[in-house]
């Protein structure tokens, strides 16, 4: 590995800031995710990039490394796919829902390939990333005292404090080749407003390689510019910027659709049969061109259906200060 | 207040006088790191009964929060709208719980042991699996860094086990001071809540005995779903069986949940 820095582009990004790095969904896929690399799709329940996800598969990645705290239904699906040999996270399940039964073969069964896997808790991810993002060699966490956790993941060490008797635990910096961020809004330039669970975005945009933001609206900057606490992720981190309208489904984003519980608890019983599994990423994946494609195969109700009620913020006021 | 007088008593399934027990045991209770499912129903029935101040904290990252419906999952996005506070999850794991924030924790697992010691990782080997279970999530640092933590499990031998496939979240360890010795900062577990009885560890050895039977079970049935001879507390108490305001705050409180699975599925 010859970049030290997470980042080695930082001192060019200043002069390309103002270019517009708006790309079709197809173009950025294309371009930063390739054969070989590490890919983290974030959000934890929320926010889940699902259209990324199906590119990613339409377009026949292998050998992926695929990194996600909570690999959620979006994983089971690019695992059951083959893109992927190698799993980083920190909880295999289907949220509220059960286990991820394609995850699940893969691991106990090598059904399609055999899949590694290499595991942490919820706050071990959390540390790989700000140790990865703010760019130190380790992060210390007060974890995995006692637990067998480290004896398999060699990567957990215990370490005596330097200032006192205490033991922490420390896991290393993590670079995802490329990070990809579901949000509500961006402007041309990624700078990206998010509200709502906050996960790991922010951490894992910094500690990437390349980053994608895909989101529901592409705004003006001055949208962006009148409510600067709203921004999570500066285009200054952001290599292109993706429309995509439900983008997210059959996960959510707050205040613009609901989670899709009925897809959720329909994988479930989908996903124990591999078969069935073959024949919905055909029809729904292979089949399609595109999210556009998708949304409008899943039909005007189903967005009806997971249309939220309104519950405005309070007006905020900055002040102007000229 | 909830009226407990053995009159007030009704017909009630294992798993609501589970909610309920659990419920009890949140009395005065500010802060709560709580899970989806049963222990949310605990949380969301305390706070209308005996802990009003009840703080819920979801691994999502949401502080206070007061879901209009039942959350499906705990990404649900009623968790966010009208919650206290939404933090990153940097913040939640790094400020609030590790912070030493979090009064009482709500866990459970595939597999206990006598001291409380949580497997929630495989069933099998690590490395040739019988059943890969989701692993750890955040309940490994949530058991070492909450003050306290109660445990949420349906009595099964499969459940409660003489030795653990693998240890995924500390209790006690060993007994004894062995998790102090270790670091935990946390005082471990305080309660097992069972559908069939109430254990706790007041003990020197900090193993899991028997304190109160629910209504009707037998000490025997108790046996019968351990897989070790579990000790007793030196007065053994029967639980006190759900009251109609109980059953009726609870049952409405989940009603949310179940017509709306039924009307997605």
């Amino acid at each position: 590995m010859t970049k030290v820095w997470g980042r080695s582009k930082l001192c060019v990004q200043k002069e390309v800031e103002m270019v517009d790095k708006r790309r079709s969904l197809k173009e950025a896929i294309a371009e930063y995710v390739r054969d070989d690399l590490s890919v983290a799709i974030e959000g934890f329940t929320a926010f889940i990039c699902f259209a990324a996800g199906h590119e990613i598969i339409r377009q026949r990645r292998r050998n992926l490394t695929l990194i996600r705290m909570t690999p959620d239904v979006i994983y089971d699906q690019m695992v059951a796919a083959g893109v992927a040999r190698t799993l980083v996270f920190s909880y295999l399940g289907n949220p509220g829902v059960g286990p991820l039964h394609c995850l699940r073969r893969a691991i106990e069964k090598g059904i399609p390939v055999p899949l590694a896997i290499e595991e942490y808790s919820h706050y071990g991810m959390v540390g790989r990333y700000l140790a990865g993002a703010s760019h130190l060699p380790f992060f210390p966490l007060r974890s995995y005292l006692g637990s067998e956790m480290p004896q398999v993941n060699e990567q957990i060490k215990m370490v005596p404090s330097p200032y006192g008797e205490d033991i922490v635990a420390v896991v290393p910096p993590l670079h995802p080749d490329v990070a990809i961020i579901h949000a509500q809004r961006a402007d041309q330039h990624g700078n990206t407003h998010v509200w709502g669970l906050l996960g790991v975005q922010k951490e894992v945009a910094f500690a990437a390689r390349k980053v994608i933001v895909v989101v529901e609206e592409i705004v003006d900057e001055s949208v962006i510019r009148a409510d600067p606490n709203r921004t999570l992720i500066p285009g200054l981190i952001v290599d292109a910027v993706v429309h995509v309208p439900y983008g997210a489904h059959p996960s959510y984003v707050q205040g613009y659709y609901d989670r899709d519980n009925a897809f959720y608890l329909m994988w479930d019983a989908l996903s124990r049969d591999p078969a069935r599994v073959g024949a919905w990423l055909d029809e729904w994946v292979y089949g399609l061109s595109d999210h556009a494609a998708y949304v409008r195969k899943l039909g005007a109700e189903t967005m009806e259906r997971l249309k939220p009620g309104s519950a405005p913020a309070a007006h905020v006021e900055y002040g102007a200060y000229p | 207040m909830t009226d407990l007088t053995p009159s007030n008593v009704q017909a009630y399934t294992p798993a609501e006088i589970m909610v309920v027990v659990a419920a009890r045991a949140l009395a005065g209770v500010r802060t709560v790191f709580v899970g989806v499912g049963l222990p949310n129903l605990a949380c969301n029935v305390a706070r209308s009964t005996v802990a009003p101040e009840l703080e819920l904290l979801y691994e999502s990252g949401v502080y206070g929060a007061q879901p209009a419906r039942q959350p499906l999952s705990i990404g649900d996005p009623t968790l966010v709208t009208g919650a206290t506070s939404v933090i990153s999850m940097a913040d939640l794991f790094g400020l609030y719980l590790q912070g030493g924030l979090v009064e009482v924790a709500l866990l459970g697992g595939a597999q206990i042991d006598r001291f409380g010691n949580l497997n929630t990782t495989v069933i099998g080997s690590y490395t040739e699996p019988k059943v890969r279970l989701p692993g750890s999530g955040g309940a490994c640092e949530i058991a070492i860094n909450a003050q306290h933590v109660y445990i949420i499990m349906h009595l099964k031998q499969r459940a409660f086990v003489e030795q653990l496939d693998f240890l995924t979240s500390p209790g006690h360890l060993q007994g004894g001071t062995t998790a102090q010795q270790v670091g935990i900062p946390g005082k471990g577990p305080q309660l097992v809540i069972t559908d069939k009885a109430l254990f706790d560890f007041a003990n020197a050895e900090q193993e899991m005995q028997l304190v109160s039977l629910y209504p009707g079970v037998t000490r025997e049935a108790i046996a019968a779903e351990m897989g070790w001879q579990v000790r007793a507390a030196e007065t053994l108490s029967e639980t006190q069986a759900p009251t109609t305001d109980e059953l009726a705050i609870m049952r409405r409180l989940s009603a949310g949940s179940t017509s709306q699975r039924a009307g997605e599925a």
